[in-house]
């Protein structure tokens, strides 16, 4: 066998895979029908498969989607958007306004899906603007920038609509978040490809990556080579918020209405730990966007496994809590290098025997 | 002499990934003793430094203390605990708290602090080695001279045996490091063993002792202070021979092709926000040309403003006779000019990136933001400098910070070469990286200046300036007192300049 230890104990995604095995473990022992993937026929009577993993992939592509945007604005500005949940519900609350034409209960749609998610678009990259401003230009923490719109959003939201929980009439609005006829996998799933396809491209052919990693290491030092660093940040937070109209998009559809309270609630942690979980310092500079994509499907993998264990859903923050601390700490540089220590001891001792 | 014995170090050995940073180093340090520790950039004085204060666990060797059995020092606070205390380059107090409660930050027994008897403690040190601070003054008001002494008598009453001074006096002035000898020359008397690391050689030879050696890891050997000539350490330093380092100005021919009288840039009335008077400049292609003056009097602002880091106030700047407008950094670099500031760790490296990126980033970010080199390309471009300017790195991948200080500035300067600026200025290029690095690059400054590059460089070394520069603005106050040039950049000539003789008339 010759594999380092050490290379192997140093790469960033050795922590969320091995998360990965023991859950998979976890549940292996405890009910390996978790596992079993059925197709059957859903609400609409069309053949779809259902199964543990599928809900895992179903809502683990929001997540994704949303770690990407939070990814950039972590390496960036060394900080988070935990405003992430409520500009959800601002979007999503545009979005409706637009479909439903302000009524609660239209017969037909007020205008076409695609304009109501551009509507969202844009809604969601001003929430972005106006964070991106706040912490790009006037210097604030971002937590604290984005506390705004995470306490006033909602808010925001339940006036787009005077309150009303306007339903979409069109049954097609419901493939976003659901399933296109004759296909059995969850469109989401095709969603997150796309936005994950659109990153990947977006690395490789600009210098996004090394703009904002050079940018959250040493902004001082980018300016002097020529980066902006005050746009560079703004553009993290534009980029989020593009990625909160798409998880909009999906939100509203799975239910065609919205509830303003409850809608993508904490779904920032979520997001956030799914950075943090992919290896990726929370105090910003380089960045792994595939850790973190990976970290949101382990996140929700998690969730999934604690309702198979019948955990109350209220009681799910604590439990999530707890293994997130394990993993935390588990990828912390501390705990890191006493394992890397301790590889090479015994390492050396196996020289010394032989 | 045994029993005067403080500290010794054996064979002492460290490795890290892909380098034998130490190679069975031997290390003495009597009582009552300044004992300079000199090397090259990646010679393992830091990392000797570390293992002594416990920032690295050794993979060998012994330590001892007087005597004494072996004792092991795993962490910071064991060596504060065996009398073992360290003043960094970079200051480590906290400014916006008192110099008492710098000095008894983190040291307190007892839950309740007594303010009033730590104000009375710490006034009576700060007396006792004679240091021009009170103990109720906030730390940021004094002197960063005055803040290292502070820092020294933290480390003095925590009662240290050793005293580790690493380079404290790269951010001094001439007057600030005499007081700070001052203070050395108090403490050796008092009997505490100083460890200094420098790479001043004047400053070795004004205060030490002894002087230990070390080369690539291991150790040269240990001097008496009278039984070493400067030219000599050097050698010993290097490896080899010194070049005659009054020469290297011959040794290149200056640039004289048609438009050797070609204005390269052009600056009128320009000002910036950060304090000096608008000023005058120009520099003429292939010529070399330095600001000179005290710490604090102007001339990185100078060269900042033409670069455009700061915010430009007034002024116009012309390049090749025509207009340009210079607003930020990116607009300098579209018009071939490079900056190497003056910090390289605030302004200069991008820790955690590695060498590869960090000096393709200008390049890079020059040919835009929708056009990243290929990987390839990136890494040919790394290699290629690597090579020319010998850094010593294991990889293109090496994240830049884990390279010694000389190396790192050899990325810096690589990043901008590789760019073919028109126009290069280099801010205390030298600064805190070992003879042989110093000589290569000014070697490079007047290379680069026979192939037609105009360059602009700083250095607090007067003797580096005469050496490399055919024109000298000298700055005091932060404006422009005079210009020497040819014959009058001398030694005496800047000296007279800068102390002002025309301003009393």
């Amino acid at each position: 066998m010759k594999i380092d230890i050490k290379k192997l104990l140093s790469n960033q995604l050795l922590i969320p895979i091995t998360a990965l095995v023991i859950l998979c473990l976890v549940n292996l022992v405890n009910d390996a029908s978790f596992f079993t993937i059925k197709l059957a026929p859903n609400n609409e009577g069309y053949n779809v498969f259902s199964g543990p993993l599928i809900t895992i992939l179903d809502y683990g592509s929001e997540l994704a989607i949303l770690a990407i945007g939070m990814t950039l604005v972590t390496a960036a500005s060394g900080g988070q958007d935990i405003s992430v949940g409520a500009t959800i519900a601002i979007a999503g609350s545009a979005m409706l306004r637009v479909l439903c034409g302000g009524v609660s209960k239209p017969e037909a749609l007020a205008a076409p899906i695609i304009v109501g998610f551009l509507v969202a678009c844009i809604v969601g990259m001003l929430c972005g603007v106006f964070n991106g401003l706040l912490v790009s230009i006037f210097r604030i923490q971002p937590m604290i920038a984005t506390l705004i719109l995470f306490t006033a959003g909602r808010s925001i939201a339940a006036w787009i609509n005077n309150n009303e929980l306007p339903i979409v009439p069109d049954p097609k609005f419901k493939y976003f978040g659901g399933f296109i006829p004759g296909i059995p996998i969850p469109t989401t799933t095709f969603i997150a490809i796309a936005c994950i396809v659109v990153a990947a491209l977006l690395l490789k052919f600009t210098n996004l990556g090394l703009y904002t990693q050079a940018v959250g290491i040493n902004e001082s030092s980018s300016r002097l080579n020529g980066i902006n660093p005050t746009f560079i940040k703004f553009l993290s937070f534009v980029i989020l918020g593009l990625c909160v109209a798409v998880a909009a998009l999906i939100k509203v559809s799975r239910l065609a209405t919205i509830n303003y309270s409850v809608i993508a609630k904490d779904i920032e942690m979520d997001a956030i730990l799914a950075v943090a979980l992919g290896g990726n310092a929370l105090s910003g500079g380089k960045f792994n966007m595939w850790g973190s994509i990976l970290g949101a499907y382990i996140i929700q993998f998690l969730t999934t496994t604690l309702y198979k264990f019948q955990v109350d859903a209220a009681a799910l923050p604590a439990y999530k809590a707890v293994v997130v601390i394990i993993l935390v700490v588990f990828s912390s540089p501390v705990v890191r290098e006493k394992l890397s220590a301790l590889s090479s001891k015994k390492k050396a001792a196996a020289k010394g025997v032989a | 002499m045994e029993e005067n014995r403080v500290l010794e170090m054996r064979g002492i050995e460290k490795s890290f990934p892909g380098v034998r940073a130490l190679r069975g180093v031997d290390f003495s340090l009597n009582k009552g003793e300044i004992h300079a520790l000199m090397g090259e950039n990646g010679a393992g004085k830091s990392t000797l430094i570390k293992v002594l204060t416990g920032v690295y666990t050794k993979d060998g060797g012994r330590i001892s203390m007087q005597g004494a059995e072996d004792i092991h020092i795993n962490s910071p606070q064991d060596a504060q605990n065996a009398g073992i205390s360290t003043v960094y380059q970079e200051i480590t107090l906290c400014p916006n708290l008192t110099v008492a409660e710098n000095m008894y930050i983190g040291r307190g027994k007892s839950r309740i602090t007594k303010w009033k008897k730590m104000n009375e403690d710490a006034d009576k040190i700060l007396r006792s080695l004679d240091i021009p601070a009170s103990a109720s003054q906030q730390l940021a008001s004094c002197s960063i001279a005055v803040q290292q002494m502070v820092a020294i008598a933290r480390a003095v009453d925590m009662d240290c045996k050793v005293l580790i001074l690493d380079e404290p006096t790269s951010s001094l002035d001439e007057q600030e490091v005499e007081k700070l000898f001052k203070l050395m020359r108090d403490l050796k008397s008092k009997g505490v063993g100083i460890i200094f690391v420098t790479h001043f050689l004047d400053q070795v030879y004004e205060v030490c002792d002894r002087i230990t050696v070390l080369r690539d890891g291991g150790l040269v050997g240990e001097y008496a202070i009278a039984d070493l000539p400067r030219v000599e350490l050097v050698a010993k330093m290097l490896g080899k021979e010194m070049d005659d380092l009054s020469d290297i100005k011959g040794a290149n021919a200056a640039y004289c092709g048609e438009d050797a009288d070609d204005i390269v840039l052009e600056a009128e009335g320009l000002q910036s926000d950060a304090g000096i008077k608008p000023f005058n400049f120009h520099i003429k292609k292939g010529e070399v040309n330095g600001f000179t003056g005290l710490l604090g009097s102007g001339r990185s602002e100078c060269v900042r403003a033409i670069f455009g880091a700061d915010r430009i106030l007034q002024g116009s700047v012309k390049m090749h006779k025509k207009e340009v407008k210079i607003k930020k950094p990116l607009d300098a670099m579209k018009n071939g000019i490079a900056y190497l500031p003056e910090d390289r760790k605030i302004d200069g490296i991008i820790g955690e990136l590695s060498v590869r990126d960090n000096i393709i980033l200008a390049l890079q970010v020059l040919t835009g933001f929708f056009k990243p080199f290929s990987k390839a390309k990136a890494q040919a471009f790394a290699e290629e400098y690597i090579k020319k300017l010998n850094i010593k790195t294991a990889s293109a991948d090496t994240p830049i910070a884990s390279l010694s200080g000389g190396n790192q500035q050899k990325v810096i300067l690589a990043r901008w070469l590789l760019m073919h600026p028109e126009y290069l200025i280099l801010d205390e290029p030298t600064r805190g990286i070992d003879v042989g690095t110093k000589v290569d690059i000014q070697k490079l400054v007047l290379e680069l200046a026979s192939q037609g590059m105009s360059v602009t460089f700083i250095s607090s070394e007067t003797d580096e300036m005469i050496r490399t520069c055919s024109r000298l603005v000298v700055m005091r106050d932060r404006k422009i007192v005079g210009e020497l040039s040819g014959d009058e950049v001398n030694q005496g000539r800047i000296m007279e300049t800068i102390a002002g003789g025309e301003a009393k008339k």
